[in-house]
């Protein structure tokens, strides 16, 4: 028995999915939201990066990469988005997002 | 053997930080674990022979992005936001809809036959090779998207009365 495998990185990236996507749908704040949408990016890349070391494809880390990329500007919008809505809102509760339905 | 051990370590803080991210009730303390889950997602790639992701795992992520996102906690509390995570609205149903993703996954990963070919790394050179010649539009659009998140940034949180 050598070294951990592809399935246990796949577990570890599954369980990680899982746990973000809990606080995704469970937070009310937002900046809790985008902080647990990183971590299910972070659970897709530890994968991109698995199957590429496991011999699925070698551009796996290079599609990593571009992943990474990808999350920090979604991260910067995302808490420019933050910050405009505290400033318009008053609270960052994303129960308080209900101005069309009123 | 220490490899197994190596790994036991990392996930043990990686999923431990995760678990606090979505249960802390401090944003501040949010902010904070998730660090201690990146840190050990770069030990990790750093296990799977990916130096240069780990690299930059380290200096994007836990360099700028939890900066980043400190600022923001800061930032939105001055507006009258506030450092409490102010709890979870349906911690039940959440859990059960998580669990099945998870379970749901877990039984993809054991039914689906993992192909378990001889490990084989990526140096660095090579990534470098890869990115420029093949993936080298996609690599500039890159930079074009990021320019563009800048800006929308920048103009989304400007103030109106500046």
């Amino acid at each position: 028995m050598t070294g951990p495998g592809l399935d246990a990185y796949l577990f570890l990236a599954a369980a990680m999915f899982a746990i973000g996507l809990f606080g995704v749908l469970s937070r009310r704040n937002l900046l809790a939201v985008i902080v647990s949408v990183e971590l299910m990016a972070n659970a897709a890349n530890i994968n991109l990066v698995a199957f590429s070391r496991f011999g699925v494809h070698p551009w796996g880390q290079a599609l990593a990469l571009f992943a990474l990329a990808l999350t920090v500007a979604e991260v910067v919008v995302g808490l420019a988005l933050v910050i405009l809505v505290s400033r318009t809102h008053g609270s960052l509760l994303a129960g308080s997002l209900r101005d069309l339905k009123e | 053997m220490i490899d197994w051990l190596l790994f036991a370590v990392l996930s043990f803080f990686a999923l431990g930080g995760a678990a606090r991210v979505v249960t802390s009730e401090n944003l501040v303390h949010v902010v904070l674990y998730l660090a201690v889950t990146l840190i050990a997602t770069a030990g990790v790639y750093a296990q799977m022979d990916a130096g240069f992701l780990a690299a930059i795992q380290i200096l994007l992520y836990t360099g700028g992005v939890i900066t980043l996102m400190l600022f923001a906690v800061l930032l939105a509390r001055r507006n009258g936001g506030s450092v409490p995570a102010e709890g979870h609205t349906s911690p039940l149903r959440s859990l059960l809809v998580a669990g099945l993703v998870a379970g749901l996954s877990g039984y993809t990963i054991l039914r689906g036959g993992a192909p378990n070919r001889a490990p084989e790394a990526l140096s660095t050179a090579e990534l470098g090779r890869v990115l420029l010649d093949p993936l080298a539009l996609p690599f500039e659009a890159l930079s074009v998207l990021l320019l563009a998140a800048m800006i929308g940034a920048i103009v989304l949180a400007r103030r109106k009365d500046a």
